[in-house]
C-alpha cells in the first residue's frame, strides 16, 4: 500500500454531475429513428478512467494488476483487454502507462485496490474528469474514421480487439474497437464538444442518429 | 508525407503524429563546475546542421509520448533508421544515405 494521501473525487453527497458534452448539440440533421443509420452515436458518459503506470519488467506489478482487474495486462503496442469483472478494460498506451476504464462509480474503489495490491514504482491516477467515451456503432462507421483519422482502420491492420491513439480530426483521440461494427473514441473533455460536431458532421452523409 | 516507424507502437505512423526534437546523443558534461565556459555553451546552444545523415530525436506526441531516435538524411528526408533512446546507431553520419 502506498503512503499517500488519497481521497475519492466523487463524494456521496448528490452533486449534479454534467459530462463534457452535456452542453453539445447536434448540428446536422439527424435521423429519428435508428433503423437505416449508417452511424449510431452514443457518448459513454461518466465512465471510471484510470491511468496506469508501471514497469513491465516487474512480474509483481503485471501479477497484482490482472489479478485485481480480472483482465490480461497487454504488454504489445495496440493491445486492448475487455471484459472481467464490471466491463472493465485496459489499453496499452504506452510501454509502461495504460489506460483502464470501469464501470460508472467504480473508480475510486478499483484504484483504492490497485494501490493495496501494488508495490514498488507504479502509479495510478483518477482522470475519469478529464475524458469521455464517444461510442460510434453501424455498417458506415468504418468510413466516417476513415474521414478523421491518416490512421488505417482497414480490418487487416484493425482487427476486433486494437486500440490505438492517433491523430483524429486534427485533435488527439485513443480509437478502439471492441466489436466488428462498434467502435469507441476516448476523447479528452476540453476536445469533446469540437470532436463530437466534427464526428457528427462527418457521419451526416450516412445516416446519423444519436442514442441517449 | 513521411511515414515513420515508432520502435515502441512497433509500426509505421504519419509525419503527422510525430514532433522533431532536435540532435541526438548530445552528452553533459560529466562535471558542469569544473567545465570551461566554452565547452559548457557548446552543450548548451550549439548544435550540428549538417547537409547529410544527421542524428535527431523525434517524439510521437499523438501515439504513446515516447522519445525515440531518428537517422535521417536532411536533404533526400531519406529515414534510414529508428531506435530507442539509450541504444546505438548503425548507420554513420558518413553514410551515403539516398542523396540526391
Amino acid at each position: 500500500m502506498s503512503d499517500l494521501a488519497i481521497f475519492d473525487v466523487n463524494p456521496a453527497a448528490r452533486i449534479k454531475s454534467e459530462s463534457p458534452l452535456s452542453m453539445s448539440r447536434a448540428t446536422v440533421s439527424t435521423l429519428r429513428l435508428p433503423q437505416g443509420a449508417g452511424v449510431v452515436i452514443r457518448e459513454r458518459a461518466f465512465l471510471g478512467h484510470l491511468v496506469l503506470r508501471g514497469r513491465v519488467s516487474d512480474s509483481a506489478f503485471v501479477a497484482g494488476v490482472e489479478e485485481t482487474l480480472g483482465l490480461s495486462l497487454p504488454l504489445k503496442a495496440g493491445g486492448l483487454s475487455i471484459g472481467g469483472k464490471d466491463e472493465a478494460s485496459i489499453q496499452w498506451v504506452s510501454p509502461d502507462e495504460w489506460l483502464i476504464i470501469v464501470a460508472s462509480g467504480r473508480e475510486f474503489e478499483t484504484e483504492t485496490r490497485l494501490r493495496a495490491c501494488l508495490a514498488g514504482h507504479f502509479a495510478v491516477m483518477n482522470v475519469s474528469g478529464g475524458q469521455t467515451v464517444l461510442e460510434l456503432a453501424g455498417p458506415a462507421v468504418r468510413e466516417v474514421l476513415m474521414k478523421c483519422t491518416p490512421y488505417d482502420v482497414h480490418p487487416r491492420n484493425f482487427p476486433v480487439g486494437k486500440g490505438v491513439s492517433a491523430v483524429f480530426a486534427k485533435s488527439n483521440a485513443i480509437i478502439r474497437r471492441v466489436a466488428d461494427e462498434r467502435w469507441e473514441l476516448v476523447v479528452r473533455r476540453s476536445f469533446a464538444d469540437y470532436l463530437y460536431r466534427w464526428v457528427l458532421d462527418a457521419s451526416e452523409e450516412f445516416g446519423v442518429y444519436v442514442a441517449e | 508525407m513521411l511515414h515513420i516507424y515508432c520502435p515502441h507502437c512497433e509500426e509505421y505512423r504519419e509525419e503527422e503524429e510525430f514532433r522533431p526534437k532536435g540532435e541526438a546523443h548530445i552528452a553533459r558534461p560529466k562535471a558542469p563546475e569544473e567545465t570551461d565556459d566554452a565547452a559548457w555553451g557548446d552543450y548548451l546552444f550549439f548544435r550540428k546542421n549538417p547537409r547529410g545523415v544527421h542524428h535527431e530525436q523525434w517524439l510521437h506526441a499523438a501515439g504513446c509520448r515516447k522519445f525515440f531516435n531518428v537517422t535521417r538524411h536532411t536533404v533526400s528526408y531519406e529515414i534510414l533508421e529508428t531506435y530507442k533512446v539509450g541504444q546505438q546507431p548503425t548507420a554513420r553520419t558518413t553514410d551515403k544515405g539516398g542523396a540526391k
